[in-house]
């Protein structure tokens, strides 16, 4: 189980009930719970999605879409059932926020799912975890049977007259399945591959019905926003930025941990101030912002602001959260490779330029750190990247890509260093931040 | 859908809302490169190859899943999209094997093309590649997945198109990989088509595989042997010392009746024509009642001199003659005007498989432009099947069925007494009794007490009934008043076009040409011959002849003295004891020492449909054109036989086959100097009718003849030169009154003895395809019976040979 950290600049929203034992639905209702849906209830589809817009809260999952605006997508009539899908996948590289969403304060998703619900129109929703959170299944699980035993779902829930379910469900192991469209596959019992839009899931996603999908931490974000008012949420945070978010920092620093910070928080005091600065008092080589398919950034990169406009200006992503820090120990090349293995491992194989791009990536680097590369190897590369990069299905290709350009570009050099059979010159001095693939 | 416009490449187009742009470039001929994507079936957008670049839209986009919408701007070739699909071609090559050449798809390849046109010319890795052993998934399909490039093409032909879904994928990334449906092996129709489609050499074919290269084959198009849906196909031939060797049957130009389609039988079950079996020389039966090799003289002059002693001693009506459901129209046509103008009997007749003639009767006047061509089972919004199962008896017409309901949401309604397997695609189910055919009929058309009616009965009849428009399709369970029963039903809808079902590649050509002791060509009973008595200069007989059992019958009673038989098998296919034959002299022209060729005095061996040229006409009354793909050395057509029997019997040639007459054209002026061109005018030449026939061996004198004198084939617009071009012509039967029943003579006897075939047996014909049977074989060991009930599956142990025997 994940210990928890503190940091004075944290703003506790989301994670206000962590460590207070809110698993449990009696607690979580003395701590407010449940009164959001209540609230939502009163407000209505229409007035969900105002309060939802004024929020200006983005979706965690890593594209930062505007989650009332994705929630108006949904046609009022629908022939087929609407479904409200929580992705819980959390696989990312870098990121894991999610699984303390669900260990300390599943009530909340439920909630989220709940209000969601009730703003577009469905009756059911669906939690989909990761297939490696089955440890956190059984605190889900006990916390929607929780829910159902007060009346929070099922028939006529909260007396409203409204009936609404909800299932979990586990993915089986592949990062891949996080994708929204290969997440309803999956849930529907099929291969986990993407599909083709349009049409878009409001349209036509779970079970060709319209359909919400929203990462746990956005949909744990949602009762929050209607117990502290949505004007209020959206204050925390910056310009069209609404709110809080989950960091995940993690790499070579002092105080690695999930950090809920204002949006817009600067992300070398982050790293300095939040995070304690780079362990042993090294020197920072580089920060991969936001989970491991966002491009690097160096040193002279991170005074910015973490929002998705500002780390986007900056050339990288603010992504699903996870701060990566590297210190000069770290082999670029190294990183890049376990970077890579990681995609080439986890491309569904469905499009060719992903399925083959990867693979020989992944080939080439594993040479290449090895100390097998010709000087040919680093421009192939880039040009194998950037032949991945805008031509696949789905995002995963550009994900592989990314931060492949991005080594490629800003740690020329280091690649150089290791052309001619040279010995990778980190080799001795430690390990990289990523845990293995 | 509304019209919109868009413009490609500068070009102003216009297609409905909602055309996807890769179907709308091809309609205005722009190419876009694909590999995933195939017409009528799902989209993947996995290959990326068809990247183009859409204004105003940020990332290229994928032409097979894009639809056009008004005032798109799109962009199909460029630097920047060139460059993609180059990029994409040297992915995919990575972990090719490169074994080009010796693939089989060398020279026939997609991905060649595709690198050919992109120039992915350099590798650019130095790894090894993902490598997998080659793979036997069933008799007839091989697999080889470092070829595959993951298009998934096959997985969706079998699954859609088939519905046999025995393919998938397994694994992920670039581990990923086709996989049979039984872990290392198939079971599944074994159509091939999967091979077919493949755009690459994955998947290879059990008959083809590493025998040749494609350039060195001739590329023959002509129409499968085996059912009666009559498929075109392009037969693959390589020249071999005693003639020609076919090692490929495919229709991968998609022309044709069958478009995409190819059963088992007509992917594969050539290789009977191959077998060391075959008969190649003339065999007599010598003093010691042994049949002995002899020359084709010998063996000509012992037909004809007997033959003609025996019409001279005991006359016409002592011989009998029975056909082929395997020969062209213009054998049958010209069998039946020997028999009767040179033989002089009207005892002839076909292993029927369905009642034609009582088709044709039923229909009459009011049912004129009513008989539906087999291109209506994929269009017709409402289908009505009555018995038969046409996955294994009709596999194209299956094919088609499904497709209709896939892809234009068609309603199929099935009547049957046992479940088959397109009740699948099927709106609604009506199960009736084996023996209920004819009461369903009844029950259909509002008689609640001719079947046990229920709720769910009496709603398929109305839905049915309700149908603004309807094709009925009936099986051979339908005969002589049942079939009237059928027609007249449905001339009481809305609006209803109707096709009997029977079996075999020429069954209804062997009807249509008068293969029947009271019907002459075009169903004209024998007793109204009209002009043909002075078309074929002389008196006919006017009496109907005996048919196939009184043939038989005669035989017992010591009254047929002599039997000619051109392809067909009675004495196996109606248990003809031996004995019954023994005072009767047996001629018989087969391609093997089958049960009734081992009792004949002659046998003359024959070519098969695969050496000849004529014409088919299938069980929906599609005329064909069938070409000569190659010849065994020693066989000679049935036609030439005919010809050369009659002949010798002292026969005017000229009166038989009508050569000589054509108008002589000025085969010099127009004649360029490629031979292509020399092909084309040949093909003008013969749609013009101008081609002097020149021999009386040469079957299109016959085609002239049947053009000019059987009802229900005279020249449709355009006929004889799209029939040339390899097109099916629809040919309404005739409505001539001459074939209402009052005139058609005496009750006819039921003589409909269905094939009962399978997807994996073909008649007699099936038994020397060892391709059918290692195939039969494989899911005979694997103790899986693939007929329906009562139509005999192959039992455990059993082999297709003893299965057939018992049928
Ligand atoms: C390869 C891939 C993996 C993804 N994995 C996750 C994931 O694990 N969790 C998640 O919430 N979103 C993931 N996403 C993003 C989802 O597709 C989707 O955008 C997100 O769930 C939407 O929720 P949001 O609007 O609340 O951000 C992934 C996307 C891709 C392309
Ligand atoms: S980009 Fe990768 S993960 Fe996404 S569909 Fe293509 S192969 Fe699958
Ligand atoms: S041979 Fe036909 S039925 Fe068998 S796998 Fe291929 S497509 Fe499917
Ligand atoms: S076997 Fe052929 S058709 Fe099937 S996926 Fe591979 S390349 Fe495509
Ligand atoms: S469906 Fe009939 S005609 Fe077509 S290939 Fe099969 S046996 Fe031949
Ligand atoms: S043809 Fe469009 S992606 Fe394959």
């Amino acid at each position: 189980m994940a210990y928890l950290v503190s940091h004075p600049d944290e703003v506790k929203v989301v994670s206000s009930r962590f460590g207070k034992g809110a698993a449990s639905i009696e607690t979580y209702l003395a701590l407010d719970g449940y009164s959001s849906a209540r609230k939502a209830i009163e407000l209505g589809s229409d007035g969900i999605i105002a309060e939802m817009k004024a929020s200006n809260l983005r979706g965690r999952g890593g594209a930062g879409f505007p989650t009332g605006l994705k929630w108006s997508f949904v046609p009022k009539q629908s022939a087929k059932p609407k479904y409200v899908l929580l992705n819980g996948d959390e696989s990312e590289p870098g990121t894991c926020k999610d699984r303390l969403i669900f260990e300390h304060d599943p009530h909340s998703a439920i909630e989220g799912v709940i209000i969601a619900g009730l703003a577009i129109g469905a009756r059911m929703g669906f939690i989909y975890l990761r297939g490696e959170y089955r440890y956190l299944l059984t605190i889900m699980e006990r916390a929607i049977d929780e829910a159902y035993a007060h009346g929070f779902l099922g028939k006529n829930i909260f007396g409203s007259g409204i009936d609404f379910d909800i299932r979990s469900h586990t993915g089986a192991g592949a990062y891949e399945v996080g994708e929204e469209s290969a997440l309803m596959e999956s849930l529907e019992g099929k291969r986990g591959i993407p599909r083709i839009r349009p049409p878009f899931p409001a349209v036509v996603g779970l079970y060709g019905g319209p359909t919400v999908i929203n990462n746990a931490e956005t949909l744990a974000t949602v009762p929050h926003v209607f117990r502290i008012g949505a004007a209020e949420y959206a204050k925390i945070g910056t310009e069209r930025n609404g709110g809080t978010r989950l960091f995940c920092l993690s790499g070579n620093v002092e105080r690695p941990g999930v950090y809920e910070l204002p949006m817009g928080y600067n992300l070398k005091k982050m790293i300095y101030e939040v995070g304690g600065g780079i362990a042993g008092g090294r020197a920072l080589k580089a920060v991969v912002p936001g989970g491991a398919s966002t491009p690097v950034l160096l040193p002279e990169e991170i005074d910015i602001g973490m929002d998705f406009d500002q780390v986007g200006k900056a050339g990288s992503m603010l992504g699903s959260g996870g701060v990566v820090v590297l210190d000069d120990r770290v082999c670029i090349v190294e990183f890049a490779l376990r970077t890579m293995r990681f995609y080439q491992h986890e491309s569904c194989g469905w499009c060719i330029p992903c399925r083959e791009g990867t693979d020989w990536l992944k080939k080439t680097l594993t040479r290449f750190h090895a100390g097998g590369g010709v000087a040919k190897d680093i421009d192939n590369m880039r040009y194998l990247a950037e032949n991945i990069m805008g031509r696949t299905l789905c995002p995963l290709g550009d994900a592989a890509a990314m931060p492949t350009i991005g080594f490629l570009k800003k740690f020329r050099k280091e690649f150089e260093d290791h052309l001619d059979g040279k010995p990778c010159a980190y080799a001795e001095q430690g390990d990289a931040a990523l845990a293995p693939a | 859908m509304a019209d919109v416009t868009f413009t490609v490449d500068g070009k102003k187009l216009t297609a409905p809302a909602g055309t996807l742009l890769i179907e709308a470039c091809r309609a205005a001929g722009i190419a876009i490169p694909q590999f995933c994507y195939y017409p009528g079936l799902a989209l993947q957008a996995a290959c990326r190859m068809c990247l183009v670049r859409q204004e105003k839209v940020g990332k290229l986009q994928t032409a097979c899943t894009t639809q056009v919408a008004e005032g798109q701007v799109f962009t199909t070739e460029s630097p920047e999209i060139a460059q993609a699909r180059k990029a994409t071609v040297e992915l995919v090559l990575g972990n090719h094997p490169l074994d080009c050449p010796v693939c089989d798809a060398g020279g026939e390849c997609e991905l060649q093309d595709m690198t050919f046109k992109y120039g992915a010319g350099v590798s650019l890795y130095t790894e090894a590649k993902q490598h997998r052993e080659e793979q036997q998934w069933s008799p007839v399909v091989f697999f080889d997945r470092p070829r595959c490039i993951l298009c998934y093409r096959c997985v969706r032909v079998c699954n859609e198109g088939m519905d046999v879904a025995a393919l998938g994928v397994q694994s992920r990334g670039v581990t990923s990989v086709i996989a049979p449906n039984m872990g290392d092996h198939l079971e599944c129709e074994e159509c091939g088509n999967c091979i077919d489609i493949c755009p690459v050499g994955a998947l290879t074919s059990g008959t083809y595989r590493y025998k040749t290269r494609p350039w060195e084959m001739n590329h023959v198009s002509t129409i499968c042997t085996h059912c009666a849906d009559g498929c075109k196909t392009t037969l693959g031939v390589r020249s071999a010392n005693y003639g020609a060797e076919i090692i490929r049957g495919d229709n991968r130009d998609r022309s044709g009746i069958n478009g995409d389609f190819l059963c088992i039988k007509g992917r594969y079950a050539f290789d009977f024509a191959n077998r060391p079996d075959r008969l190649t020389k003339p065999l007599l039966r010598d003093k010691d009642g042994q049949l002995k090799e002899a020359t084709w003289e010998q063996a000509l002059d012992r037909t004809a001199g007997r033959l003609r002693e025996l019409r001279e001693s005991r006359g016409g009506g002592a011989i009998g003659v029975i056909g082929s459901n395997r020969t062209t129209n213009e054998e049958n046509y010209l069998l039946q005007k020997f028999a009767r103008t040179v033989l002089g009997t009207n005892n002839i007749d076909h292993h029927r498989t369905a009642d034609y003639a009582a088709f044709v009767r039923a229909l009459g006047e009011r049912g004129r432009g009513r008989s539906a061509s087999l291109r209506e089972t994929a269009s017709a919004p409402a289908v009505l099947l009555l018995g038969n199962d046409p996955t294994q008896e009709h596999p194209l017409a299956a094919w088609n069925l499904r497709t209709d309901v896939r892809l234009n949401q068609a309603r199929l309604y099935v009547v049957n007494h046992t479940p088959i397997k397109l009740e699948r695609q099927a709106t609604a189910t009506l199960r009736i009794p084996q023996d209920g055919y004819g009461n369903a009929i009844r029950f259909l058309a509002g008689d609640d007490t001719a079947l046990p009616a229920d709720d769910a009965g009496r709603g398929f009849r109305d839905a049915l009934r309700a149908e603004p428009s309807l094709l009925i399709l009936f099986g051979s369970e339908y005969r002589g008043a049942g079939v009237a029963r059928v027609i007249e039903f449905g001339l009481g809808l809305a609006d209803a076009r109707f096709a009997c079902l029977g079996d075999y590649v020429n069954s209804r050509g062997a009807a249509d040409m008068g293969l029947l002791p009271d019907l002459l060509p075009g169903y004209l009973p024998v007793s109204k011959p009209g002009g043909l008595v002075e078309e074929y200069g002389g008196a006919l007989p006017q009496t109907p002849g005996m048919d196939l059992i009184q043939i038989f019958d005669a035989a017992a009673r010591g009254d047929l003295a002599a039997l000619y038989v051109v392809g067909s098998n009675p004495v196996l296919r109606y248990g003809i004891a031996p004995e019954t034959l023994k005072n009767t002299f047996i001629v018989v022209q087969e391609m093997f020492l089958t049960e009734t060729a081992q009792l004949a005095d002659v046998v003359l061996p024959a070519a098969n449909l695969y050496e000849k040229s004529g014409t088919v006409t299938n069980t929906f009354g599609d005329q064909q054109l069938v070409n000569k793909a190659g010849d065994l050395a020693g066989t000679r057509s049935d036609f030439e036989m005919i010809v050369r029997i009659a002949t010798k019997m002292g026969a005017d040639a000229k009166k038989l086959v009508p050569y000589g007459r054509g108008v002589r054209a000025d085969m010099g002026q127009s004649r360029g100097a490629q031979s292509g061109e020399a092909d084309r005018h040949a093909v003008w030449l013969a749609a013009n009718n101008l081609e002097p026939k020149l021999s009386p061996l040469d079957p299109f004198a016959v085609l002239d003849e049947i053009e000019r004198l059987v009802p229900g084939y005279e020249p449709q617009a355009g006929g004889r030169a799209e029939l040339m071009a390899g097109n099916d012509i629809h040919l309404e039967p005739p409505s001539a009154p001459a074939a209402s029943s009052a005139d058609a003579g005496p009750a006819r006897r039921d003589l409909v003895l269905p094939a009962a075939d399978t997807l994996f047996t073909s008649g007699t014909l099936g038994r020397y395809s060892e391709k059918l049977n290692s195939v039969l074989e494989a899911y005979t060991t694997a103790a899986r019976t693939t007929g329906r009930d009562g139509l005999s599956p192959v039992a455990a142990g059993e082999s297709a040979g003893e299965r057939d025997r018992r049928a």
